[in-house]
């Protein structure tokens, strides 16, 4: 099929940007949307022009690396699916594609629609972890959990740290990433000795990040290719709740 | 140079003790003293870099990605084995390290398989206490699966995301050293070139990815953990930043490569679709628990799957191998697909796949049993083919996976290079020719988090090391040297892409040097290498610059090396004149088709050096004794 692309080109992160237009033709609609990018940039890169700046790395829709804002929505039109396993079938001959970098006051732009996510990094940093030095640990079943908490920890474990949430908020919040680690680790025994620290520690530094707060809007959800649900945003607020209380 | 593998003495399972034993430690007040390199931040470098920050020494941690988190390791699926024995069905340390040693087709060490296998315990116990989510029973305890040729449930999992939560683990680990001060994260850094003084690893260059800037960095160890080099086929399983351009550059400055011809091919991945295609699809192997493999026993049969009723189908595996029938391991279950292929049985548009079929498991278990064992990879393959699996079966294709072969490391996994350690799928250790499922993410673990802690401490107790600053003359003159290579390849403006030539080159190992490999294939493609070689460095066209971002020059930086490593990959298969795992030579083999090893020439491990781009490289033998496993011909019929 053949396509038209409208896409976010800035040369740097204080540099100005814009929307360029390109074409690409005979794209199987086996491939996916990073395949079909790799095309652009093999004919760009033929004419002896720049690639467009993008990243991924599994492609497998895992590492949580590969982003954009594909019309207007977070990795794209599909649900419950990252960027790198958006297939072109999903497209018709002829349509005509916008893709914009993910973008949030707390993303920085770095080059076309590659931005700066490291502030998740912090974000964990701060608490996101159960502070166990190598070499202390007892057996494996030693302490038992019960197959329904081992589930739902793994639900809220399996975020790939995207950000799509984010680019998905009007208010640039990171409550649904924020949320699922506090989730995982208040959810297991295992989390239990730093539940409370943890969780005023992360909440203040999504803050700190600058990640705007959370009013319900819903778009986390509906852009998280992991599905990661909203009622952990309510598990974090009762949370934060209950340590604030504790800690009074 | 004799290569000394630094094995202990004693009884093999008082080996590993011994030497904890025997080495030096470094007094806990001097430890903050020694600044440690560690490049890669998969399995082995996050548990690594935790572990080592934890006792206190200082940690530098650089890799590719934007974050530590997302290196390669995230996408193992399937699982990790460890010789826990808890569901009661006979399994112990002693079997795991049986199972590995004969699943390696007899050319891994048996002191560090051993090793491994008594590691395993530990590394889930600590998997578990850093919170990760790994599958459980009703009763709260540990889930097992059967997995990838074993014949015991020795493998923990987390759905089918198991990588991704040890990956997690490991990283919030490393974070959480990050807080306390003890670790610096460098990411979106690539490593340029490996610095040496007086004989020893002290530091690297990095180019930074973002500005374009090359960095040096000094220490007092480097330890590489940046992963296999199955991406030098163009199309595997591998991350697409996965490289051979870490440990191919402290090759040439002087550590061994061993068994680059070790590859493995893994026998569950979604077929090749067409040529836009960027990377292939692994999909867990614990499919052939429940899915039977089968292609028609007509050849060129284009009726859809399910018009060809049961007497006209051969489950293929089930047929030749009744004992282990769909799980033997995979270089077996990879060939045989590739034979049925040959004889023009294969299935789907290209013919260049074979069924993997769930129907008699859903009649036998119902859709909901499926469902939750497999529902994320069923998904994930519509996703990507467009076609149900409940409705009509899979179709798969093997595809390149892993690397065995890599760095020649000893029994303290150093490389041949004073202060070089080597951890992870980057090292050549403990896989033999062919690894087993769900092992190399116990491999990694166990290197970083159980071995790196206690050899690392040895090295520094024992070695004087001099202080070293980046403003030492080798710094200066590597930099020097990094940034002519880029202008080099930014001044030949040529017509093709760096990409090009991966696909060219990858088409032509693929060939030659696949799942198959003989004599004159292999003379040939150590002709044509260099000629592609040749050929890329008077015509490839990289475009923009290198004091950028710029996606083509880092490309294209990685498909030189790949260039170059090749040649090394194509003249060890060659000179390996035996048929081993993953590495099958089509003039040795048995009548019944298998792999025939030649024990008397080839028990050993082959460790190249290099000598120039346009040397013959130099092999040095290590040569494999085993006293505890008995050698034989491997046979799962
Ligand atoms: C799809 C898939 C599924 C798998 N499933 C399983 C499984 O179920 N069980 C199992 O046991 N194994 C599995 N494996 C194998 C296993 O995942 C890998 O062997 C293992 O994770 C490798 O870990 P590592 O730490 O050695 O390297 P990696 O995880 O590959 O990490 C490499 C690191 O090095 C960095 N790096 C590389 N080059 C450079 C450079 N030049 N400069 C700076 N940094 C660099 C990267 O950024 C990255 O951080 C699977 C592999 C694949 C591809
Ligand atoms: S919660 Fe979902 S959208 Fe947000 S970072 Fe995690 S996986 Fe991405
Ligand atoms: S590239 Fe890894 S999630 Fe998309």
């Amino acid at each position: 099929m053949n396509l038209t692309l409208r896409i976010w080109r800035q040369n740097g992160p204080t540099a100005q940007g814009r929307l360029v237009e390109y074409r690409v033709e005979d794209i199987s609609p086996d491939i996916s949307f990073l395949e079909m990018l790799d095309v652009l940039n093999e004919n760009l890169a033929k004419k002896g022009e720049q690639s467009v700046a993008f990243d991924s790395d599994c492609r497998e829709g895992i590492c949580g690396m590969c982003s954009l804002v594909i019309n207007g929505q977070a990795h794209g039109p599909e649900r419950a699916t990252a960027t790198c396993q958006l297939h072109m079938r999903k497209f018709k001959d002829g349509d005509i594609i916008t893709v914009e970098p993910f973008r949030a006051k707390a993303f920085p732009s770095v080059k076309d629609l590659v931005v700066d996510r490291s502030a998740f990094d912090r974000v964990l940093a701060a608490g996101g972890f159960i502070s166990v030095n190598t070499g202390n640990a007892v057996d494996g079943n030693a302490v038992l959990i019960s197959k329904d908490r081992a589930e739902r920890a793994m639900d809220a474990a399996a975020c790939i740290g995207c950000g799509a949430c984010v680019a998905a908020c009007p208010n640039a919040s990171a409550m649904l990433f924020v949320s699922a680690k506090v989730s995982q680790y208040s959810l297991l025994p295992q989390g239990q000795p730093e539940r409370e620290k943890r969780v005023l520690a992360m909440r203040k530094a999504m803050d700190a990040e600058g990640f705007g707060n959370c009013s319900n809007e819903t778009e986390c959800e509906a852009a998280c290719p992991k599905e990661i649900k909203m009622s952990n945003i309510a598990r974090l607020n009762r949370e934060y709740l209950r340590a604030t209380l504790l800690s009074e | 140079m004799k290569l000394d593998s630094k094995i202990p003495s004693g009884p093999v399972e008082k080996k590993w003790d011994k030497h904890r034993f025997d080495i030096k430690l470094v007094n806990p007040a001097n430890k903050r003293k020694f600044e440690v390199l560690i490049v890669g931040t998969g399995l082995a470098g996050s548990s690594a870099a935790a572990s080592l920050a934890e006792l206190g020494y200082n940690v530098k941690v650089f890799c590719i990605q934007d974050s530590p988190r997302r290196a390669h390791s995230i996408a193992a699926q399937g699982g990790i084995n460890a010789a826990k024995n808890y569901p009661n069905d006979g399994d112990s340390i002693w079997r795991l390290f049986y199972d590995t040693v004969k699943g390696g087709d007899f050319r891994s060490r048996e002191a560090n398989v051993y090793r491994l296998a008594q590691i395993s315990n530990n590394i889930i116990d600590h998997c578990v206490a850093l919170g990760v989510p790994f599958a459980r029973e009703y009763g709260g305890t540990l889930a097992n699966r059967s997995f990838g040729g074993a014949q015991v449930s020795r493998t923990f999992y987390a759905r089918g995301q198991t990588g991704q939560q040890l990956l997690l683990g490991a990283y919030s680990a490393l974070m959480r050293q990050v807080a306390a001060g003890q670790v610096k994260i460098f990411p979106r850094r690539e490593m340029m070139d490996l610095i040496l003084v007086d004989g020893a690893a002290r530091g690297i260059i990095c180019r930074n990815l973002v500005t374009g800037a090359l960095e040096s960095y000094c220490g007092d160890a480097v330890l590489l953990c940046t992963g296999g080099y199955g991406n030098v086929f163009y199309l595997s399983t591998n991350a697409l930043a996965s490289n051979v351009s870490a440990t191919w550059r402290a090759h040439k400055k002087g550590a061994l490569f061993a068994n680059p011809c070790f590859t493995q091919i893994h026998p569950t991945c979604i077929p090749v679709s067409g040529g836009q295609q960027s990377k292939l699809t692994l999909m867990s192997e614990s499919l052939r628990n429940d899915g039977r493999v089968w292609v028609p026993k007509k050849a060129n049969d284009k009726r859809s799957p399910q018009a060809i009723p049961e007497a006209e189908r051969d489950y293929y595996l089930e047929r030749k191998y009744p004992n282990f029938g769909n799980l033997v391991p995979r270089d077996v279950a990879s060939r045989n697909a590739k034979q049925v292929i040959d004889d023009g049985r294969g299935v789907g548009r290209t013919g260049l796949s074979v069924y993997l079929d769930f129907a008699d498991a859903i009649k036998r278990m119902g859709l909901n049993v499926i469902r939750e064992k497999y529902g994320n990879l069923f998904d994930m393959y519509r996703h990507i083919t467009g076609e149900d699996p409940y409705q009509i079966p899979m179709r798969i294709y093997p595809a390149v996976h892993y690397a065995m072969g890599g760095l020649w490391v000893d029994y303290n996994l150093m490389t041949t290079i004073t202060g070089l350690f080597c951890l992870g799928e980057a090292n050549f250790s403990d896989h033999g020719a062919n690894r087993l499922g769900a092992s190399a993410l116990m491999q990694g673990l166990a290197d970083g988090y159980f071995i790196i802690p206690y050899t690392l401490g040895n090295y520094f107790a024992g070695s004087k090391l001099g202080k070293v600053e980046t403003g030492h003359a080798s710094f200066k003159e590597a930099e020097k040297a990094v940034s002519a290579g880029i202008q080099r390849l930014l001044a030949i403006k040529g017509k093709r892409t760096p990409a090009d030539f991966h696909k060219e080159l990858g088409a032509l190992l693929w060939d030659k040097c696949g799942m198959s490999r003989n004599d004159k294939g292999l003379k040939e493609l150590l002709a044509q290498i260099p000629q592609l070689r040749e050929e890329f460095w008077k015509n490839v066209n990289v475009t923009g610059s290198g004091a950028e971002f710029n996606m083509t020059l880092e490309r294209a930086g990685r498909v030189a090396d790949y260039l170059e490593f090749a040649q090394l990959l194509a003249k060890d298969a060659r000179e390996r004149r035996e048929s081993c795992g993953g590495h099958f030579r089509e003039e040795y083999q048995t009548e019944d088709g298998e792999a025939k090893r030649d024990d008397n020439n080839f028990s050993h491990v082959a460790a190249w050096e290099f000598t120039g781009t346009e040397g013959e490289p130099i092999l040095h033998k290590e040569p494999l004794e085993f006293e505890n496993v008995h050698v034989a011909q491997r046979s799962y019929a």
